[in-house]
């Protein structure tokens, strides 16, 4: 899932100020899952920012609502009817739903209420780490699972190096080193003669280098 | 034990104080609530095991947010006590009630009876007979 952090209220409520009559849009996708900005997480700011514009004495209106998915054009269309009734979005969805709603209504503005941050898992309830980069090139099955793109704060692919001490990252003490990760998994499975092929440099064009990415599946096209 | 605790306070029944969400209390705020406490039993004595120690970070949480819109955080509480505690029951309604009064009213409740309410008393935001 993509994980994002909420904005600091300071810096949304710097944002609004010329406005007051807002549309606060979440989605009940990731940002629902990861806490930041699902229906619940849209009702505590739109009461946030209420309490602090009515205390100024310059009150707000908001509409609060939450679509299935930011990123998709069926549901990002639902705000048609409503939109202009407003004037500005503030969005809770991640940096991709906040982008294809303002490409979808060029004449409203889009404010973030969250920085998207990382492709993540919930390791336990409040906990989300980053586990993916999107590098394109998907080299788990020769790390057994553990990415070093991610993993290896350097990205190595033939770690680890003399950073990482008592099985930690010299980056933080709290972060471990993704290649003893990856050294373990070799053991615990009986595999660490694996350990011993050199891999070569990454083919890296699969990634950000060559700009924005594009997929398209020809027989799903309408 | 026929105790007496201030009439101003309203008390809103839940089956947990895990149950209170931070939204519940900021809609009080918004309601005009001057402050809001949670009274949960004893730590350790949940009946559901952690209700009240996840209401007890909740607080914490809600009076970030409140600081920040700038009603301030002191106006939220948490108080633990048992079912037999009547006497500390009346005793924090009061502590509680002493401090919300010296704090003043919700900022909030006081632009929108100087902005949109002609008679504060009349519409039961301000107590009739001082």
């Amino acid at each position: 899932m993509i994980v994002a952090n909420r904005k600091p209220f300071e810096e949304i409520i710097e944002m609004v100020k010329p406005y007051s009559r807002i549309l606060l849009l979440g989605c009940n996708e990731c940002v629902t899952v990861c806490a930041v900005g699902g229906a619940k997480e849209v009702a505590v700011l739109a009461s946030e920012v209420r309490l602090f514009r009515q205390k100024e004495g310059r009150p707000v209106e908001i509409k609060e609502l939450t679509l299935e998915r930011n990123c998709d054009l069926e549901y990002v269309e639902t705000l048609k009817p409503i939109i202009n009734d407003y004037d500005v979005v503030i969005s809770m969805a991640c940096g991709c739903g906040i982008q294809f709603v303002g490409e979808n209504y060029r004449n409203k503005i889009i404010l973030p209420a969250v920085n998207t941050s990382f492709e993540g898992v919930t390791e336990e309830h409040g906990v989300w780490t980053e586990r993916c980069q999107g590098c394109g090139n998907c080299v788990l099955d020769k790390t057994l699972g553990i990415c070093p793109v991610t993993r290896c704060a350097k990205s190595l692919f033939n770690g680890p190096c003399g950073g990482s001490q008592d099985g930690k990252c010299e980056v933080d003490k709290d972060i471990p080193c993704g290649w003893q990760l990856i050294v373990d998994r070799y053991k615990e499975m009986n595999m660490l003669e694996k350990y011993l092929e050199i891999q070569p440099a990454k083919d890296w064009s699969t990634s950000r280098d060559g700009g924005p990415r594009k997929r398209i599946r020809e027989d799903l096209k309408i | 034990m026929r105790l007496s605790y201030p009439t101003n306070i309203k008390i809103m029944k839940v089956p947990c104080t895990g149950r209170v969400d931070i939204i519940h209390v900021l809609k009080a705020f918004e309601n005009g609530a001057d402050g809001v406490y949670l009274v949960g039993c004893l730590e350790g004595d949940c009946h559901f095991l952690t209700g009240n120690l996840r209401a007890k970070k909740r607080v914490e949480y809600v009076k970030k947010l409140l600081d920040e819109t700038g009603i301030g955080g002191e106006r939220v509480a948490m108080y633990n006590l048992s079912a037999a505690e009547g006497q500390r029951f009346a005793g924090v309604a009061r502590e509680m009630t002493e401090k919300i009064r010296a704090l003043g009213p919700n900022p909030v409740k006081k632009q929108w009876s100087s902005n949109q309410v002609a008679n504060p008393a009349k519409a039961g935001l301000e107590p009739s007979n001082p």
